[in-house]
């Protein structure tokens, strides 16, 4: 242990005992990571975002009352004008408009996503964790075959297979991808949380009062392994709409009538020679939302690190 | 875990044999070990972008031609040349056995697709070696500075433009870079041509760096902190070694242990931006290909590709693990 | 064989007839965001060749710190040596700079610590780990370096030494490898050897043969022992003076039969007090009510005052009660030791 360690427990113990008037509070490790968390201003500053960006999709109509879909090609790459404060892309559409409601789409897949992700990992790692033995085996080698195929290229050869419908955006099918793909992380999260709580004393406690697995399961091993398990979630919701915007500038993501980020890069690319504005405002709102929930997950995670203390 | 193969494969013993050291041995056990492994994961993977391509599907001729439609003559000849009239794990086993001897099939366009592969080869492999060492240059130097001094100034700065380099998508990232550096300022050529060199795969390759330099510098970073904290710096400061010493050799060989690993499955990252960055800088490699054949909808290419990138991943990744054994003696003996 | 230990050994100013190792009033504070934590305030020790000198106290007391800060190995930021004196045969260690006070290390004074899994790089084979000393600080080859490197396993009496010197450290047993680390203390015949709890994470058979080998290579140098433990089982048979630490002061020193037959300061009474002992099964353990002190409020007066049964109001205020002396080569901080010596042990 080293000496500042040894020198830090020992005021910590002497807290609760000789010579202090004041009764302070037992720590905790949440209560620890709360009062880091409370001063990060990468924490508040990344909630702040999240929020806004949270609303924006929620509520579209509170950022902006002109119609996305009104487009014009009479005003193809104008300038700003009126309340369409960024310009008017090739097709004659109100960039503004586009980003704004663009943020549905893309926090809607991620989200959705991510919690199909979350599910496979929680059924995954948990019983791996939990049963051990050959049930473990298996299961990693089944991860080890999943992280085997890198994600973009999984995604690319199985959205194509799941649009079978032309007409349709492709939003279940895009969302489904990166489910079944993305799960590998949070898997071995759990699974690793899994196994040091299930040597924790409580658990052999309830095990001798006569619970059974779904209930130890659920009651006692879950919220214990929980934290770190939403903590990678929210980072992969980040990622996660940031593969969707690379599927579909690729041509293999959200398609047709949709309105997302991604299209709107890649229709704006070519022409970047004009006007750069439809390219980089919605390329900074996709930037910016990917930064706030990845700074979120790593604020609470580094939070939470006993060992950066 | 043996078990699960099915096989009853039995591993070597830990005895050496004659003239064999017993470090060379058990580096051969563990190699022998992972191999194994590997095996089961390559079948895996194999099957399942196979069979997402192909099994179950009503018309796989419609799909593997996409929106375009299939005269009938063209019909029976492609029905023969991926033998459709056969069952699904038949066709399995002939694209398995293609894949063994190399033969991965042929592209809508007629053309073989090992051939394709062997043309694009180079170029790709040169920009991902070339993003590889940038970023590991970067990212290991910029690491452990970071990890000596946390909290520091350098630290933050740095810290701060990896998160922005982490969100930044490669859609974004790519398209800009291009405009900023190469049509407005000029610095370097925004196309780099039929055979680029390394002038011109200078900005792709900082492009492509960027999407694992990130992730890399992190883990260095807290490696180092980590092992600058170990009981055994204590001891090596203890027996008089300099610090530059005590860092540089054994602090760094334990840190490095994780990026190691991380480099393999950064391959992975790196390959999927290879194909946005190829066709944003219209480098004529493997990325470029494969978003062609996405777009003109060739199944066969991108199947093709797509499984020979799979095997290359597994491989790179095996070597990792070899590499990981080596750097790190714990792992040998479990 | 190369061995250019003749030049390494001109440290300026060594003077063979000062004492091998003395620590006069030294002062370790460890600055964190909790406030200043004063880990060390004006200790006090000695040591000769030959002599086993044991340092006793509960976690924190600052038996460490010392020895770290000895070995000039302290953490600093946030540890700072804030006054006193460290002399080793004349010269102040304190006053050297970084680059020589390396060269004191492992050459001059060298130290082994407590868990030798944690304390060896689990990367690199026992071999490069000795051979290291030999190579840096003797310019040895490679070829010299290993053989040494063997002689010294052979030395602590590790079985198949050639076989041996290519393992790595998780490939030995818990003794075996606290004897690599005796090995590699002693591979530049140090003349001091600081140990500190070599034994606390040993089982107790192998603790007495690691004990009884310190104690054979330590006569054969005639070598200095500084042994920091909070065993005082360990100590009774090894120790020729006891130095008993409290909240950063040495409280008792005394040769060791004396301190176990009639302690001086109340902390050593209720220390050797609180030894459970087979004879008196079915008794409540004897405990020392309270906990030590939080260094960065260390109270005023005597550090222990608010967990002593002697104390009384003089204790409690400063100035802090000073280095009584008791017999010769024995002292005690302590106001009432002559009733401390007097009383009759509560327990027999």
């Amino acid at each position: 242990m080293s000496n500042v360690e040894s020198v830090a427990q020992t005021q910590a113990g002497a807290n609760g005992g000789a010579g202090d008037e004041r009764a302070e509070k037992p720590r905790s490790l949440a209560g620890d990571a709360w009062q880091d968390l409370r001063r990060n201003w990468i924490f508040w500053a990344a909630l702040v975002l999240v929020v806004l960006v949270v609303t924006m999709a929620a509520f579209p109509s509170l950022f902006t009352s002109a119609d996305p879909r009104l487009c014009q090609l009479s005003r193809q790459h104008a300038g700003p004008s009126g309340s369409a404060i960024f310009g008017y892309n090739f097709q004659g559409c109100d960039v503004y408009a586009r980003t704004i409601y663009g943020a549905r789409n893309s926090v809607l897949i991620g989200l959705t996503a991510t919690i199909i992700s979350g599910i496979i990992g929680l059924v995954i790692g948990m019983a791996a964790g939990y049963f051990g033995g050959w049930v473990d085996a298996v299961l990693a080698r089944g991860i080890d075959i999943v992280l085997g195929i890198p994600t973009l290229l999984g995604a690319i050869v199985l959205a194509r297979r799941l649009t079978s419908d032309p007409e349709s955006s492709g939003f279940w099918a895009v969302a489904l991808t990166l489910g079944v793909l993305t799960w590998t992380t949070a898997a071995r999260i759990m699974r690793s949380s899994v196994i040091s709580a299930k040597q924790q004393d409580y658990v052999a406690a309830a095990r001798m009062l006569g619970a059974g697995h779904a209930r130890l399961m659920i009651r006692h091993i879950l919220p214990n392994a929980a934290a770190p398990f939403v903590v990678v979630l929210t980072i992969l919701l980040g990622i996660n709409i940031a593969t969707e915007a690379t599927l579909t500038f690729l041509g293999v993501g959200l398609r047709g009538n949709a309105i997302s980020w991604g299209i709107d890069i890649a229709v704006a690319s070519p022409f970047v020679r004009e006007t750069a504005t439809p390219l980089v405002w919605p390329s900074v709102f996709l930037a910016a939302t990917v930064l706030a929930f990845i700074m979120l997950g790593d604020a609470v995670r580094d939070a939470f690190d006993p060992r950066l203390r | 875990m043996l078990a699960t193969v099915g096989i009853m494969v039995r591993l070597p013993s830990r005895q050496p044999p004659m003239l064999v050291s017993q470090r060379t041995w058990d580096m051969f056990r563990y190699f022998v070990r992972r191999v194994l492994q590997g095996v089961l994961t390559f079948f895996g993977a194999t099957f399942i972008v196979y069979a997402l391509m192909f099994a179950n599907q009503d018309d796989p001729l419609q799909a593997l031609a996409g929106e375009r439609p299939l005269p009938d003559n063209v019909r029976q000849v492609l029905t023969e040349r991926y033998h459709l009239d056969e069952p699904f794990i038949f066709q399995y086993g002939h694209y398995m056995r293609g894949l063994l001897t190399g033969d991965f099939g042929i592209s809508l366009t007629n053309r073989k697709i090992s051939e394709m592969m062997e043309q694009a080869w180079p170029v790709t492999f040169r920009l991902a070696v070339y993003a590889l060492i940038i970023a590991v240059l970067v990212a290991v130097t910029a690491g452990v500075v970071s990890g000596i001094r946390r909290g520091g100034p350098f630290d933050t700065v740095t810290l701060f433009i990896t998160l922005i380099l982490l969100s930044l998508p490669i859609v974004v990232l790519a398209p800009l870079a291009r405009l900023l550096f190469g049509v407005q300022l000029g610095w370097f050529p925004p196309t780099s041509g039929a055979e680029p060199g390394l002038y011109q795969l200078t900005l792709p390759a900082f492009v492509l760096a960027s999407l694992v330099v990130a992730t890399q510098l992190r883990v260095t970073r807290a490696s180092v902190a980590e092992n600058l904290r170990s009981d055994y710096v204590r001891t090596a400061r203890a027996k008089g070694l300099s610090k530059r010493r005590v860092i540089g050799v054994h602090v760094l060989r334990n840190s490095l242990i994780p990026v190691v690993t991380l480099i393999g499955l950064d391959l992975g990252g790196l390959m999927a931006g290879a194909i946005v960055t190829e066709s944003v800088f219209n480098i004529p490699g493997v990325g470029f290909n494969l978003f062609r054949g996405i777009r003109t909808e060739d199944g066969p290419l991108v199947v093709g590709f797509v499984s020979i990138l799979v095997i290359v991943f597994l491989v790179v990744n095996l070597i990792v693990d070899m590499l990981y054994a080596v750097l790190d003696p714990r792992i040998r003996y479990e | 064989m190369t061995d250019i230990k003749a030049e390494i050994d001109v440290l300026p100013g060594l003077d063979s007839s000062a004492r091998l190792l003395e620590v006069e009033d030294l002062h370790v504070e460890f600055r964190t965001q909790a406030g200043v934590a004063k880990a060390i305030n004006g200790v006090n020790l000695g040591l000769d060749p030959g002599e086993t000198l044991a340092i006793l106290g509960e976690s924190g007391c600052g038996k460490s710190v010392t020895a770290q800060a000895i070995m000039g190995i302290l953490d600093s930021p946030p540890g700072f040596v804030t006054g006193g004196e460290i002399r080793y045969r004349g010269v102040d260690l304190l006053k050297l700079s970084e680059q020589e006070r390396r060269k004191v290390r492992a050459n001059h004074i060298a130290m082994i610590f407590q868990d030798a899994l944690s304390a060896l790089n689990p990367v690199f084979s026992v071999g490069f780990q000795l051979g290291e000393l030999f190579r840096i600080h003797r310019g040895m080859s490679r070829q010299d370096a290993k053989r040494r490197s063997i002689e010294l396993l052979d030395m602590v009496k590790i079985p198949a030494a050639r076989q041996r010197i290519n393992d790595y450290p998780h490939q030995f047993s818990g003794g075996m490898r606290q004897r690599v680390m005796i090995a590699m203390a002693l591979a530049l015949d140090p003349r001091v050897l600081i140990a500190d709890e070599p034994t606390t994470a040993l089982d107790v058979t192998v603790q007495a043969q690691i004990m009884s080998l310190l104690a054979e290579l330590q006569r054969e140098r005639n070598m200095g022992l500084i042994l920091i433990t909070h065993d005082m089982g360990v100590v009774a048979d090894v120790a020729d003076r006891i130095s008993v630490m409290y909240a950063g002061k040495v409280v008792e020193e005394a040769p060791v039969l004396d301190i176990y037959a009639k302690p001086a300061h109340p902390y050593t009474k209720a220390l050797l007090e609180s030894i459970p002992r087979l004879d008196l099964k079915g008794q409540q353990l004897n405990v020392i009510k309270g906990l030590p002190p939080n260094l960065t409020r260390i109270p005023a007066g005597c550090p222990f005052h608010p967990r002593c049964a002697y104390a009384r109001d003089v204790c409690r205020a400063d100035p802090p009660p000073p280095q009584y002396d008791v017999a010769a080569g024995r002292t005690a901080r302590c106001h009432f030791w002559t009733e401390v010596v007097g009383d009759e042990p509560a327990v027999k």
